[in-house]
């Protein structure tokens, strides 16, 4: 399946990109993806755990297993205001 | 749409007051030139637009439900901002002060808590630095109802240990 990424703010300059398409096993979850990119990132394993994230544009959990076509981002902590 | 590049027009979201109102309350958030990192020129803001149109339109209907009576408008600009410039405006309307004025303050640490829009400080230098805020915990207590939260003095102290 494939799936859409978005990087936001520190975690879009940490990427180098603002978003890309990646293949993932099915079943992948949230949990499981943000695991492999704080692996490639660097800067995002600095985090303990995993950020806030949406799948779909609405919060949600580790385990929220992810489908072809989703659109997931993991969110700095926000400073709106 | 909550979320605009343009600058933001306060007396146009006033005016939109409705003939039951007796009371507005307006916060309006500006660019200032000492940022939570140091001397700040400017700020960027980014948001994920689409959900941050979602959660901005959320907090609005919450208000409305906590107090029917009044009716909250945000509208939070995104892009460059110089020093001064506004950068979120919450207006609160409702037959009297205190609904007016609690609305308001719920709705700003609301959007200012989970609305997914980040900042940047820009430097004299041109350089950026991207705020990252401690957790904050003012809208996590219990709030039922809402405005005893809002005015416990738990909730006060915890706002000026704020940094």
């Amino acid at each position: 399946m494939k799936v859409r990424i978005l990087y936001f703010a520190s975690f879009r300059d940490a990427a180098g990109k603002a978003a890309e398409e990646r293949e993932l096993p099915e079943g992948t979850r949230v949990i499981d993806l943000w695991e492999t990119l704080a692996r490639e990132i660097p800067a995002l394993s600095r985090y303990q755990k995993m950020p806030v994230a949406a799948v779909n544009r609405l919060s949600t959990v580790g385990y929220h297993a992810l489908e072809d076509g989703d659109e997931v981002a993991y969110l700095p902590p926000v400073a709106g205001g | 749409m909550h979320l605009t590049r343009e600058s933001i027009d306060v007396a146009a979201l006033v005016a939109e007051v409705r003939p039951s109102d007796g009371a507005v309350c307006i916060f309006v958030g500006v660019v200032r030139n000492e940022g939570d990192g140091g001397e700040t020129v400017a700020i960027e803001y980014e948001a994920y637009e689409e959900m941050a149109e979602m959660e901005l339109a959320h907090v609005v209907a919450s208000v409305s439900q906590e107090w029917p009576e009044a009716r909250v408008r945000i509208v939070h600009r995104i892009g460059r901002l110089e020093v001064g410039e506004p950068s979120v405006a919450v207006v609160a309307t409702a037959p009297h002060r205190e609904t007016a004025f609690t609305a308001c303050r719920l709705a700003i640490e609301w959007v200012k808590e989970h609305a997914p829009i980040w900042k940047k400080e820009i430097r004299p230098d041109g350089s950026g630095e991207w705020v990252e805020p401690k957790t904050r915990s003012i809208l996590s207590e219990p709030r039922t109802p809402l405005s005893d939260t809002l005015f416990n003095p738990k909730w006060r102290q915890e706002e000026e240990d704020l940094p």
